[in-house]
């Protein structure tokens, strides 16, 4: 395929391996290197194509909380669940979404005891279940980051334009640079280097996270999806720091320009605003959600369905929380592979088919 | 989450819907947010949406930078075969 094959050219792969090895052993003052990769689609990349032996010794990876679906709440999962048991509801929602056990189980259980909960791909997908059942409520459970928190505001729009009334959105949007931060400034890790989400860059722009060299002196590079991608932001972040340049590194230039895309952030500009927001494992981080605007409160699942739900901790000892953090790797969980597996998950790591426990579960065995 | 895929569009209609090929199956997206993209443009998709019109220039961009990297590498690797076959070290005596 076109934009993805050229980019797993193993010959290519297999020196920028040999070169970024080298910079480290001239610069031995640098080494380990320690990356976060923020993304989890990058943590299942960097497994999948071997990249952490590869770079073993010299360069160590760490997961970052980047899954929507493993950083949300406990407790907004419990007002997923409580919204969906309302009468006459369609709760429709992504395919990763249905298997996080929350307090009072996940929405895939509830299912089975006769709520109506769907699985769609797009949230025009939901808006056209709303159009197909016009005597329902059709809610959309909205997570995701930046990448998706746009399209779910173009359904909302368009729910408005078309004249849809009974489709609204849950919104549980979140924003990565605050949880960066709240990582950074926690200090309970440390980091030379990050590499940036690749299609949350697309729509906020590499520039967004000028802040990490210019506050907290390290190095970022945006990166894509595939080897010699996660190989060249690798190889730009060991050279930043073997210079001591810290800079922002656009390794992803096909997908991400420095300013984003502005249509996209228009979108989510006219629909969301900026708000406190909990994040599994964090607590509450400031500025680091998407809440409705007031001149769509009419589309505010959260305000038309109004439900009670606790305030609930993690599963006993469950340590998703300082995965997330990058705190600990999954390994060093109890539960890991002995009680939590992908079949009989604990925590949302373990369930996201991007959770880093999933990861470590799926790779680990090869390593 | 955040998954999304290169794909070329092949039909648009006039309400800025158009016709892609994602994992072997055929499905409308919307470009809303790529108003310059064309028929035959690749577009990046992320559930149902393009959120980013491909740069071809910059794909080639850096695959010459990931390729300058790994010339580099190449020559170190040459000279080190050579000095190998040399006991004293020197390849070029």
């Amino acid at each position: 395929m076109k934009y993805i094959d050229e980019f797993r050219d193993p010959v290519l792969a297999r020196r920028l391996i040999a070169e970024i090895r080298q910079e480290v052993a001239a610069h031995p003052e640098i080494r380990p290197v320690r990356l976060m990769e923020f993304c989890g689609g990058h943590t299942h990349a960097i497994f999948r194509f071997g990249l952490r032996q590869m770079l073993a010794g010299d360069v160590e990876m760490h997961s970052g909380p980047g899954c929507p679906v493993c950083v949300t709440a406990a407790s907004d999962l419990d007002t997923a669940v409580a919204m969906a048991n309302l009468p006459n509801v369609i709760l429709t929602t992504f395919g990763d979404m249905v298997r996080v056990p929350g307090s009072q189980g996940t929405l895939q259980e509830i299912r089975a005891g006769g709520a109506d909960v769907r699985i769609v791909y797009s949230p025009l997908d939901a808006l056209a279940i709303a159009r197909d059942n016009p005597k329902h409520e059709v809610i959309f459970l909205g997570v995701g980051f930046e990448t998706t928190a746009p399209g779910i505001a173009a359904t909302l729009v368009q729910a408005e334009q078309e004249g849809t009334p009974n489709f609204s959105v849950l919104s549980m949007h979140k924003l990565t640079p605050p949880a960066m931060r709240a990582i950074l400034d926690a200090g309970e890790v440390a980091l030379d280097g990050i590499i940036g989400p690749g299609h949350v860059s697309a729509v906020i722009g590499s520039d967004a996270w000028k802040f990490l060299p210019e506050h907290y002196g390290i190095p970022c590079a945006v990166a894509g999806f595939e080897p010699l991608d996660l190989l060249g932001a690798i190889a730009a972040l060991v050279h930043a720091m073997a210079e001591k340049t810290p800079g922002v590194f656009n390794t992803y230039g096909r997908s991400v320009r420095p300013e984003g895309n502005p249509v996209a952030q228009q979108m989510l500009d006219r629909v969301f605003e900026v708000a406190t927001t909990p994040w599994r494992g964090f607590g509450d981080v400031p500025e680091s959600g998407l809440r409705i605007r007031e001149s769509f409160a009419h589309r505010d699942a959260a305000l038309r369905f109004p439900v009670e739900v606790e305030v609930v901790g993690e599963p006993p000892g469950c340590r998703c929380g300082e995965v997330l953090r990058g705190v600990i790797d999954p390994t060093e969980c109890a539960l890991f592979r002995r009680v939590c597996t992908p079949r009989n998950p604990v925590g949302p790591c373990m369930v996201s088919t991007e959770g880093s426990c999933a990861a470590y579960y799926k790779y680990g065995e090869m390593e | 989450m955040c998954l999304a895929i290169p794909t070329q569009i092949k039909t648009i209609d006039d309400n800025g819907i158009a016709t892609v090929e994602l994992g072997g199956v055929e499905r409308q997206i919307s470009l809303i947010m790529t108003p310059d993209a064309k028929l035959g443009d690749y577009v990046l998709v992320h559930t149902g949406y393009a959120i980013s019109l491909m740069d071809l220039e910059e794909a080639q961009a850096s695959l010459e930078a990931f390729a300058e990297l790994a010339v580099i590498q190449e020559a170190m690797e040459a000279e080190e075969v050579a000095r190998m076959g040399d006991p004293s070290g020197a390849a070029e005596a």
